[in-house]
């Protein structure tokens, strides 16, 4: 199908084809942009967006097909004529410069080396304009590091525009937005298509395709699967075509909670790096309950999941464990008191790449019998573990001793929740479990997460994905610098209400180091 | 230029590059061969007969490969856990002080008790000259690359210290060297009347030790867990501070023992030329290697036939010794890119 008839077509595909080895990511891939429209390139992870748009920005040469911008064919793999050409890509995790100003990362790389001031002023004028026309509010002499991520997205937006981009490629820009940010994010967005711009924004949030765009592209398995006008279609129809299947939603059942297992009473913990520590947090896991923590990324889920994973402890306020405090605290106690841990990054944090699957299986428990007696491996359980898991969590893989690097993000998680869930736990963390996953593992692990639930684990879920907090959690909190929300319970809060605290609206006054400190 | 990896290498691939590689190895030196004004095919020849050619050349090449095997087993235990332990060559110089001091007639022990006894010290003494620098990277940060390199030139110091001073032969007509060690403290010859020492049986055993520890131990799994990924490893409740000790003690051990082996079973005696670079070439062994315990065995004894048979080559031949330092590390670079190349490919745009 053809962009509305009579706009002029400012970006062609035209039969891309990229292999990665085996693996066919995109399969002969043609469409059109047109002036002045919103297509959204919808897809689950994997479905190969990422690297169609890595291609027509000249990051990756396609084994077949052609791009053309304006008309004239785009020369493969160079990401310079892209932006000659005047694509403009802004993408899932910025690329700024933290100890600079916003008006020198706008800047950076467009004029020569040697001439440092030339055009300043003609320069920062450009940029008052462009955030004035497109509603794109940055203070240009704010160091980036201080910004907010709302604020980082406007500077790479304004860096695109600058550089006098006709098409916007946007990927997931709304993964670490509030829905404020967001709904900020569309207005510009809005502002720039009635000036002509065209904008490719790539998602897999169905709710914001439908609101955004005017068409929607919905890849699968690298092949354009559908095609269609937003008006003509709904998300649970875009949502079929981008798994292929009907999908049910997790279902929570009535459940009255049990005693609190963990409990944190005004606890404060050190700032790390960039991550901010913990600030006066209250909150009790209770037994059979699910506790949602929502929160825009980087505002102390780090450091809440750190102090309950056993990798950090209170500076200040307690911790108690069945109303105990625990004698030490480690990743090895936390494990000894049945938290079962699934961790934020999987790759990094949760397996070793190059380790098997047998491996990655006792990685939590191998010095605990049968897997090792006195220093000594026991390799075939260990293995005859990592079968079992494999069997009963559905992992997908060659076999126990395959490298886990060969394995998807989906199935990889699905080991980690196998690990974590055969060791019986009665305090589950899960953070960001299913965030990167397709539509098939998210629903397994979800329904896992919830059963554990039934059978009286306290779950303590962490999510970026408003929904996900919202479709599955008994109570809510919210996380804004480090401080915690009231808890709220299950429908109580709206996505507008849940948004405004996220957005740090409602806490009381800044808080400050209690009693002790003051006096 | 981008590189991209192969799930399942060829045949052609894993048998042809590291083949490819030996050619250039030798390739080069043929150059260098002539270039000295030899012909590099009798050159060539008379470093692989100096190496293998006779019973006497082989079994030299064991012995020069011994104290290679050991460290070469201390860099690849310490390097799988990605503990950068580049002072080999000082706690071989530390078992190796320890070898004197306690071989010399201060233990009145038979020999089957006094070796066991002073091959321990030694290796509890290299064990300390590491543990410093790891006791530093572990709490405060500093980089072990640099303290434990800089502890070779402490150490050599040292022992420049002791031979001109407490450990000086007195009847060594002023000579920097320490008293010979007595007799039951030598190691005994595996065949009568052929120059191979029981060092040689000890570093094959400590290679098939490693080995064991590396696959079938506990330690061995958190050693391996902390050299791939210690973030998951810390994750996962493995001390990540604890195995770093635990492998420093096992690498400065084994180098040690090249110490130890050195001196009780060929040298006797103490001297600031005891090793010319074993710490150092151990690095080369362990990475030709691919830090393999079982592979530093055959990796030493290539390294020390290069050596050995440049040395007898060079006397016949008049070309310098310096080709073997050549041929050993273009074989190292040469090997290493090959292997990496067996498992990737290079696109050119």
């Amino acid at each position: 199908m053809a962009p509305e008839t009579g706009a002029e077509v400012v970006l062609r595909l035209d039969g891309i084809t990229k292999r990665f080895g085996p693996l066919l990511a995109n399969d002969a891939i043609s469409f059109g942009l047109g002036k002045g429209e919103v297509i959204a390139l919808l897809g689950e992870n994997g479905a190969g967006k990422t690297t169609l748009m890595n291609i027509l920005f000249g990051h990756y040469t396609a084994d077949e097909g052609t791009v053309e911008v304006f008309g004239r064919p785009l020369p493969p793999g160079h990401p310079r004529a892209a932006l000659a050409a005047g694509v403009g890509m802004v993408h899932q995790h910025f690329t700024l410069a933290d100890n600079m100003t916003a008006l020198e990362n706008i800047l950076l790389g467009t004029r020569p080396l040697l001439a440092p001031r030339l055009g300043a002023r003609a320069a920062r004028a450009k940029v008052a304009r462009l955030s004035r026309d497109f509603g794109l509010a940055v203070h240009p002499d704010a160091r980036v590091g201080a910004l907010s991520v709302g604020e980082r997205q406007r500077v790479e937006i304004l860096k695109a525009l600058y550089r006098d981009a006709r098409i916007l490629i946007l990927d997931e820009p709304t993964a670490v937005l509030t829905p404020q940010e967001t709904s900020a994010l569309f207005e510009t967005l809005r502002k720039a298509v009635a000036q002509g711009l065209s904008v490719i924004f790539i998602s897999h949030k169905l709710g914001e395709v439908m609101e955004i765009s005017s068409r929607v592209l919905v890849l699968r398995h690298g092949r354009l699967v559908g095609e269609v006008a937003t008006a003509d279609t709904d998300r649970h129809r875009l949502a079929e075509m981008m798994v292929g299947a009907e999908i049910a939603a997790p279902r929570l059942s009535e459940r009255a909670p049990g005693p609190a297992l963990l409990t944190l009473s005004e606890v404060d913990t050190p700032r790390r790096g960039n991550a901010p520590g913990l600030r006066g947090v209250t909150l009790a896991l209770r037994a059979g309950q699910i506790t949602g923590l929502a929160g825009v990324s980087g505002n102390g889920q780090t450091a809440l999941a750190a102090l309950i994973g056993g990798l950090e402890t209170p500076v200040r306020g307690s911790m108690e464990l069945d109303g105990a405090p625990p004698a030490d605290w480690s990743p090895r106690a936390a494990l000894a008191a049945a938290i079962a841990r699934i961790p934020e990054d999987r790759h990094r944090t949760g397996t070793v790449a190059d380790f098997t699957l047998t491996e990655n299986a006792v990685l939590e428990s191998y010095a605990d019998a049968p897997f090792s007696r006195r220093g000594w491996m026991n390799w075939r359980a260990a293995e005859d573990f990592a079968r079992r898991i494999i069997a009963t969590y559905d992992v997908r893989c060659p076999g126990p001793a395959a490298r886990i690097r060969l394995l998807s993000g989906g199935n990889m998680q699905k080991l980690i929740l196998g690990r974590a869930l055969e060791a019986e736990p009665r305090i589950i963390l899960a953070n960001q479990p299913v965030r990167g996953l397709d539509i098939g593992a998210v629903t397994f692990v979800q329904n896992r997460l919830i059963a554990a639930r039934d059978k009286g684990a306290a779950v303590l879920l962490i999510s970026e994905d408003l929904d996900e907090v919202m479709a599955l959690s008994d109570v809510i909190h919210v996380i804004y610098e480090g401080r915690l929300s009231p808890a709220f319970p299950r429908g109580t809060m709206t996505p507008a209400g849940l948004g405004g605290w996220m957005a740090g609206h409602g806490f009381g006054p800044e808080y400050t180091r209690g009693g002790a400190d003051a006096a | 230029m981008r590189l991209e990896p192969i799930a399942n290498p060829s045949l052609v691939r894993r048998v042809g590059l590291p083949a490819a590689a030996l050619a250039l190895t030798v390739l080069m030196a043929s150059l260098l061969a002539l270039l000295a004004g030899a012909n590099p095919f009798a050159t060539l020849g008379l470093i692989v007969k100096g190496a293998a050619g006779s019973k006497f050349a082989l079994l030299e090449t064991l012995n020069r490969a011994t104290p290679l095997i050991f460290t070469g087993l201390a860099v690849a235990v310490a390097f799988r856990a990605k503990l950068w332990n580049i002072g080999a060559e000082a706690q071989l110089y530390a078992g190796a002080i320890v070898t004197v001091l306690l071989g010399t007639g201060a233990l009145p022990l038979p020999s089957a008790l006094l070796l066991p006894v002073i091959a321990l010290a030694a290796m509890v003494a290299g064990a300390l000259v590491l543990l410093g620098p790891v006791l530093l990277k572990t709490r405060a940060g500093v980089d072990e690359v640099v303290t434990t390199l800089l502890f070779n030139f402490i150490m050599l110091l040292f022992v420049s210290l002791l031979l001109e001073g407490p450990l000086k032969d007195p009847m060594g007509m002023g000579w920097p060297k320490s008293p010979a060690l007595e007799k039951a403290a030598r190691l005994p010859r595996i065949v009568e009347g052929l120059r191979l020492h029981w060092g040689f049986a000890l570093a094959i055993l400590s290679a098939l030790a490693v080995w064991v520890i590396q696959t079938r131990t506990t330690l061995g799994y958190e050693i391996r867990a902390v050299g791939l990924n210690a973030e998951a490893a810390r994750f996962a409740g493995i001390p990540v501070g604890r195995v770093m000790i635990k492998t420093a003690v096992l690498s400065g051990g084994l180098a040690a023992l090249a110490g130890f082996s050195e001196v009780a079973g060929l040298k006797g005696n103490l001297t600031l030329d005891l090793s010319p670079g074993f710490g150092y070439t151990g690095i080369i062994v362990a990475m030709l290697a691919l830090l393999n315990p079982l592979g530093v065995v055959l990796s030493a004894i290539f390294v020390a036939g290069v050596f050995v048979g440049a040395d007898s080559m060079s006397r016949a031949a008049g070309v310098p010794t310096y080709i073997a330092d050549i041929l050993t590390a273009t074989a190292l670079l040469t090997m290493v890119l090959a292997i990496r190349l067996t498992r990737t490919k290079i696109r050119w745009r």
